[in-house]
């Protein structure tokens, strides 16, 4: 029987309030299990040994003197991890380095000992015979024909004919439509722009942690913070060679992730060193650990070339963006360059893109990977175009806005979006009519995410009391469980707290893709309604059976079966609890699921209003208000709605004005602390206000947009352009630290007093 | 320095230990003590995940000694709550949606209760200037810093009551 | 026979061809045709593309169908964070 997807007849009465979280008398007093919060009976400490070259050969590696210290049960290196040449063979080699180390942290051998004193004498005791060779850490540096090169066998890819010589240039990418040079030719004014940003990092406040536990039978168990536990299962069964049935991975609550958190660092080293000494191991990265070898940004090098007609109509734009990605290919350029000109509609598009590789640590996503940099140039050219024309930047935007029926500039036609609804609310907000004062400067930027669907399960069990419980496969990262909980219950119709929400492990459930491309809202919400009408299906059903009606002749409303109609029959209503606890009787336990691959995520557009003050004496901007207008197709839990908006809002004011990456001249980082790498405090940023705008995704019953990464991608050219405005200096390299604005503030004056 | 056996109370109990010299207190806590409420976020007092109370001295304990707890008194997390009642701090926390991921809750309601007790009115700047030592990389603290100060409109309203 | 566009950053696997004409009714027929069609781009399609029908982005469903009059986009794997 066909699930039916309508929308809704008579509005919601559960989705859209805002109930308290289910998880969170757990977060509040401490009670929630986090990824170092797990222990086991006889259980190891797992350390890690990192190459301090940026490059370097390894000769060979002597671990005898600390597999003979007492108390170290094991040790392994590479020669632990069976090579292999598929799409796993870069976690491989990232998870623990082969023949050469890397970048500055890549991973070389790991002890499991009985306390942690001692797997820290451990891995003082292994001897690795390092040739050091000469690094790269600069995109464009790594670039050049003269560039030390990373892997002898990585030719570029996209270049006619198929290069010979190796190089760092793992790929080179192009498309568009249209005919630039034709929309330049046609254009009043042509700006164009060189960008730069440093490599950022996602700053999770909780390190990666895991226990692995592999019995003398081959079976493991696996507790690890995650944002994809069968994602860890899979790669894990793969690197350890394993049946993936063997391998059961159990999700903890997780401390933030924000992409950095999809892919595996510690877990199969952990578990090869369980496997090994044949004790439970608990391995927990260091904070520096995590700067240094988990998965940061790209740093990227960008320019971009717009043409504009006098009446505000854009006639072409045109982008170079170049990436690194770390040690290995994969650099996000590609989404980058995709959704770089996805807010405008365009006649003549044309990007090309570089994935290089250098001696960093492999990146990770980072919410809306590749985008936050691209649109940061974009952005900042268009505001540039607004000035130059006389022209308010929110109107030259509405004139040129991408909507439903515009060509993307990366190819598809847009179904129905939100992004002019969008800067309509940032238009007429009371934020936009603030007075500016001195040294004060308004930037606005617009945003957009294609968020993904991807494979999902669900099972919703009634319990003979008629509570529910829900067993979904997505991490939360977020509050998400409290709209599970709100879909179910909508869909149910009993209340919302007589539903528990759980994030079961790899073992109870069919397979789900990782918590990310915000998806989770978009699919396992879908995945929890059609399992909702499985189980009203199965529940009408039963009412049936036990009325003696056929099955077509019972509705369920309002958390009840009901004879259709008068014809049907005058049976009092059978509530869901009724049903329930009669079911052992009549047929068994009644459940609902959905497996299957969520496809219609609808794509998430932003715009951002940001007003800054610039000390002109120090350089520092101070962000003085903050407004944020995204669609959310439709706001499940308006407040965890607006908590994403912020949330990615916040980090994008960070990247702008603060975080990098620092480098010394021997390749190594400087900063792999918070308190050198300086995210947002609560003292630097004011309340951030927000506004959710509907317009709803076709491809939900509720019409649900996935929200989580849009809020990251106009902040930095938005922070930009409201500094660029209070100064009057256009900075295009980030961050905008107080150091850079000052030294441009001090050209400018030096200029101005030469004039 | 050989290992030494510690006497300490924390949230109300006498609690008794046994660690070694260079062994921070949070380790104790978490490793020890299985008090995993306070979290290790950073190791080196920048971001606040680890905040405890060592007498009525807000600390971060990755930075305190686990010895220096000898004959103190200690506040976790865990003795926040009184039995089944959350305090105001924790409900309005919940309210207002002011923890996502959660790893930093129980940091930011140790530190805000802090600054309630020595502070009971403070402004929107004076809570965020007292709670710039708890890093939140999930909420842009906007919902954080109105709970708190929707806390301390409540505790007021109590003590007038009162 | 269904048009069939390179987007996002195909093109600069089929020598800057950006549209093939292919026979197919679902998304992976259409795949299997875009192959034939341009052996170089085989290994790519092999490996995982997202394809967008009518503008819609599916990222692994070879079996929905596809009319012959759609709007059909391969894109390269998309992937969040």
């Amino acid at each position: 029987m066909p699930l039916d997807q309508s929308a809704k007849p008579n509005g919601f009465s559960k989705v859209g309030t805002r109930p308290l979280r289910p998880d969170g008398i757990d977060k509040v007093t401490g009670r929630a299990r986090f990824g170092a919060d797990m222990n086991a009976p006889g259980m190891l400490i797992g350390k890690v040994l990192r190459s301090p070259h940026a490059h370097a050969r390894i000769r060979s590696i002597d671990a005898s003197a600390a597999e003979a210290l007492p108390g170290v049960k094991a040790v392994v290196t590479a020669a632990d991890f069976a090579d292999r040449q598929d799409e796993f063979r870069d976690v491989l080699v990232n998870i623990m380095a082969r023949d050469k180390a890397l970048y500055d942290g890549h991973a070389v051998a790991a002890v499991a000992a009985t306390s942690t004193a001692i797997a820290r004498k451990a891995l003082a005791l292994i001897k690795v015979d390092y040739e050091v060779l000469p690094h790269v850490i600069d995109v464009e540096a790594a670039m050049r024909p003269d560039a030390p090169i990373l892997h002898e066998t990585l030719v570029t890819k996209g270049v006619e004919p198929k290069p010979t010589k190796p190089s760092n240039i793992a790929a080179r990418l192009e498309f568009g439509h249209g005919d630039v040079a034709a929309g330049f030719a046609q254009a009043d004014v042509v700006i164009e722009r060189q960008f730069r940003t440093e490599a950022t990092h996602q700053g999770y406040i909780e390190p990666h942690a895991c226990l692995a536990s592999v019995g003398g039978d081959g079976q493991g168990e696996l507790w690890v913070c995650t944002q994809g536990h069968f994602m860890v299962r899979d790669t894990c069964a793969a690197l350890l060679g394993m049946d993936i049935s063997k391998l059961r991975v159990t999700a903890s609550e997780i401390g933030g992730g924000f992409g950095g958190k999809t892919t595996v660092f510690i877990e199969p080293v952990a578990l090869a060193l369980s496997r090994k000494a044949g004790r439970p191991v608990k391995l927990v990265m260091s904070r520096a650990e995590v700067f240094r070898a988990s998965g940061p940004t790209s740093s990227t090098s960008i320019r971009v070339k717009m043409g504009i007609r006098k009446d505000g109509r854009i006639t072409a734009g045109e982008a170079e963006l170049k990436y690194q990605g770390g040690a290995f290919p994969g650099s996000a350029v590609e989404m980058g360059a995709m959704s770089a000109f996805a807010c405008y509609d365009l006649e003549n598009v044309h990007v090309v893109g570089y994935d290089v590789v250098t001696n960093r640590p492999k990146q990770a996503a980072y919410r809306a990977p590749g985008a936050p940099m691209s649109a940061f140039a974009v952005e900042g050219v268009v505001n540039e175009l607004a000035e130059r024309i006389g022209m308010d930047p929110i109107e030259l935007r509405l004139k040129n806005a991408a909507k439903e029926g515009t060509r993307s500039a990366y190819g598809p036609t847009f179904g129905p979006i939100g992004l002019i609804e969008t800067l309509k609310a940032i238009k007429s907000h009371p934020n936009a009519k603030k007075k500016l004062g001195p040294n004060q400067g308004r930037g606005v930027a617009c945003g957009f995410w294609f968020n993904f669907g991807g494979q999902t399960s669900v099972s919703l069990n009634l319990n003979i009391d008629g509570t529910v419980a829900l067993a979904v496969g997505t991490p939360d990262i977020g509050g998400s469980r409290a709209s599970m909980c709100l879909m179910a219950a909508e869909e149910l119709g009993i209340p919302y707290d007589r539903v528990r929400a759980v994030v079961a492990d790899t073992s109870s459930l069919g397979f789900n893709d990782v918590t990310d491309g915000s998806r989770v809202t978009f699919a396992s919400g879908l995945a929890t309604i059609k399992a909702a009408r499985d189980a009203v299906r199965k529940l009408c059903a039963r009412a049936a059976a036990m009325w003696g009606i056929p099955e077509d002749a019972v509705v369920w409303e309002e958390g009840a079966a009901r004879p259709a109609g008068p014809n049907a029959g005058s049976f009092p209503p059978l509530t869901l609890r009724e049903i329930a606890a009669m079911a052992p009787k009549t047929g068994g336990p009644i459940a609902g699921h959905c497996e299957f691959n969520a496809e219609n995520a609808g794509p998430s557009f932003a715009s951002h209003l940001v007003d800054v003050e610039v000390d002109p004496e120090t350089g520092r901007s101070t962000v003085l208000r903050y407004l944020i207008a995204q669609d959310a197709g439709k706001a499940v839990h308006p407040a965890y709605v607006e908590g994403q908006f912020q949330g990615g809002a916040a980090q994008g004011v960070g990247w702008a004005l603060n975080e990098e990456y620092v480098y010394g001249a021997d390749g190594r980082l400087q900063n792999p602390g918070f308190l050198d790498y300086r995210i947002p405090v609560a003292s630097d940023l004011p309340m951030i206000d927000t506004v959710i705008v509907e317009v709803p995704n076709p491809g939900h019953p509720y019409g649900v947009r996935g929200v989580g990464e849009t809020s990251i991608v106009p902040p930095l050219a938005a922070v930009a352009n409201a500094v660029s405005h209070a100064t009057g200096i256009r900075l295009t390299d980030l961050p905008m630290s107080p150091p850079k604005v000052l030294a441009a503030i001090e050209a400018q004056r030096m200029a101005k007093a030469a004039e | 320095m050989a290992a030494r056996h510690i006497k300490t109370t924390i949230n109300g109990d006498a609690v008794e230990f046994v660690c070694e010299a260079d062994e921070a207190l949070l380790d104790v806590l978490r490793d020890r003590l299985a008090l995993t409420g306070a979290k290790e976020g950073c190791g080196t007092g920048d971001c606040g995940a680890c905040s405890v109370m060592l007498d009525d001295r807000l600390v971060c304990s990755c930075l305190v000694l686990g010895m220096e707890a000898e004959g103190r008194k200690i506040e976790t997390i865990e003795g926040m709550a009184q039995g089944g009642d959350l305090h105001p701090l924790q409900r309005k926390f919940l309210e207002h949606a002011a923890l996502q991921c959660g790893i930093c809750t129980p940091g930011f309601l140790i530190a805000a209760k802090a600054l309630l007790e020595r502070n009971p009115d403070p402004t929107e700047t004076e809570v965020r200037f007292w709670l710039a030592g708890n890093l939140c990389r999930c909420t842009g603290y906007d919902k954080i810093v109105r709970a708190v100060m929707d806390a301390a409109a409540e505790l007021k309203e109590a003590r007038h009551a009162a | 026979m269904v048009q069939v566009r390179l987007g996002g950053t195909l093109q600069s696997y089929s020598g800057g061809r950006s549209s093939f004409e292919v026979e197919g009714a679902t998304i992976g027929q259409i795949l299997a045709g875009l192959g034939e069609a341009c052996p170089r781009l085989k290994p790519l399609l092999e490996q995982g593309v997202a394809v967008a029908v009518d503008g819609e982005i599916y990222r692994g469903s070879l079996l929905h169908p596809v009319s012959p009059n759609a709007e059909v986009f391969i894109l390269p794997k998309l992937a969040g964070g």
